[in-house]
């Protein structure tokens, strides 16, 4: 117990103290899964769109697909693009592995299908109130796809901060790519356990504090963005 | 004699194994008021989006002008669907998918919001207005389009009689604006102030068109000779 009432003492102290070292970590973090995310928004929303209003052969099964993608293991994309990252993978030539570049490439793929399943429900969702009236102006189908997603724009960004509150909170994909490399790929959620292991509880709390607001934060911004579009837009 | 509009040919149109729309044929005339009515489940909704071009036909033909082309056409719906974005915007988004260049827009879409009334709410998001408002902003984003036909499915039916009227009275000032109205409504009294001729729809097949007076007065087709009567007993 007292270990414990310690550990949270000094973990407070830490983030009190801006501790440059807990500072460098979280920005790492921040950094990484913010670049990932962008890019993931930028695939999984025109796909999300593109699916809910296409009628391509394979539509049907591509939801399905993306919908089981949601749930992909991260270790296991993790050990994916580290075999394509690697000095013998087909990518190796590029030397990314344990880079920060190489988390970013394994938190796109893991979070890319997550945005793209919950944007094509939305886009879909909005599709069945506005189909007659699109093609009654004349909208071709890409022109009615960015419409909706204009259109739902708001409920979209819940998407977008699903994928990123994935993204943060994700550990085992990071690792394997990143390396958990001191200064360099260490990010909060590979130092809480590399922490926690080597029984350096402080820090490890403080990171957690830090992991769990910034999600808290995120969460409330999206719920306040709603409320004000909701009662602004309608 | 006017000019033939519309020539619907043999029109057939099947959803699974079931015919809604059982081989009709229509002409209607440029200029005219055409109200289309019948029970639900007739077939109404289904006959205006063939029109329309919403939906394909199974088999037979649509002819627009004799076929020497489609004219310019709009629809409004009987839930108005409004963009999430200001009344203008919802106007000019509709000038945008038709062509009409940049500079012309916002006047356009201006003109035609002072004609519905709504010009003071330009800038207001298009979501937070009444039903009523709502549905003239759609009106308004179909007049801009300067249409030679204008389809109407129900335009008033979720709407207070205050609101119904308005609509009506801006449905009149389309259609002496030039434009050929087609519409179906379940109300009779509307059927009544607003049509020119009646499309009498049951059963997928349009069983008489007739001039507004004829119908009401004597309905050739036994089956709106029924329905008229089932109405009339509620009013």
């Amino acid at each position: 117990m007292s270990t414990m009432s310690e550990s949270f003492a000094t973990a407070g102290r830490l983030i009190v103290a801006a501790d440059p070292n807990l500072l460098h970590i979280v920005a790492l973090s921040l950094q990484v899964s913010l670049t990932a995310v962008f890019l993931a928004a930028c695939l999984g929303l025109p796909i999300g769109a593109a699916v809910a209003v296409g009628r391509f052969p394979g539509c049907k099964s591509l939801t399905v697909i993306l919908n089981g993608l949601m749930g992909l293991p991260p270790v296991v994309i993790g050990l994916l693009v580290y075999l394509l990252l690697s000095r013998a993978g087909p990518l190796g030539s590029l030397g990314l592995l344990f880079t920060p570049t190489a988390m970013v490439i394994a938190q796109v793929v893991l979070i890319t299908p997550i945005i793209a399943a919950l944007s094509r429900q939305i886009v879909a969702d909005a599709w069945r109130d506005y189909e007659e009236q699109l093609r009654s102006l004349g909208a071709s189908t890409p022109r009615a796809a960015l419409t909706l997603l204009v259109d739902t724009r708001f409920s979209l960004s819940t998407a977008v901060l699903a994928g990123l509150g994935r993204a943060v909170a994700e550990v085992g994909a990071v690792m394997i790519v990143g390396g958990n490399i001191d200064g360099v790929t260490r990010v909060m959620t590979t130092s809480i356990a590399l922490e926690t292991s080597k029984g350096d509880l402080p820090l490890a709390l403080a990171l957690g504090f830090i992991l769990i607001s910034i999600v808290l934060i995120l969460n409330a911004l999206a719920h306040a963005v709603r409320e004000w579009a909701v009662r602004r837009h309608g | 004699m006017a000019d033939v509009l519309l020539t619907l040919d043999a029109l057939r149109y099947e959803a699974g194994d079931r015919a809604l729309i059982r081989d009709v044929s229509l002409r209607i005339e440029a200029g005219r008021r055409t109200l289309i009515l019948g029970p639900n489940g007739a077939g109404k909704s289904v006959l205006m989006r063939l029109m329309h071009g919403l939906i394909e036909p199974t088999a037979g033909r649509i002819l627009w002008n004799g076929g020497s082309g489609t004219p310019v056409q709009a629809m409004v719906f009987q839930r108005p669907v409004m963009l999430r974005r200001s009344v203008l915007d919802n106007v000019t988004y509709a000038l945008y998918l038709a062509g009409v260049p940049a500079a012309e827009r916002r006047t356009r879409a201006l003109d035609v919001l002072e004609r519905v009334g709504l010009a003071a709410l330009a800038d207001r998001p298009a979501r937070v207005l009444s039903g009523g408002e709502q549905q003239r902003v759609a009106l308004a984003r179909a007049w801009a389009l300067r249409p030679r036909v204008l389809f109407l499915d129900e335009p008033t039916a979720s709407l207070d009689p205050g609101a119904a009227a308005e609509v009506e009275r801006i449905i009149r000032v389309i259609a002496d604006d030039g434009c050929s109205i087609v519409m179906v409504t379940h109300h009779l009294g509307q059927a009544r102030r607003l049509a020119d001729d009646i499309v009498f729809v049951d059963t997928g097949r349009i069983t008489e068109h007739t001039p507004v007076a004829d119908f009401f007065a004597a309905p050739r087709s036994a089956e709106a000779g029924q329905y008229l009567r089932g109405e009339l007993s509620w009013t």
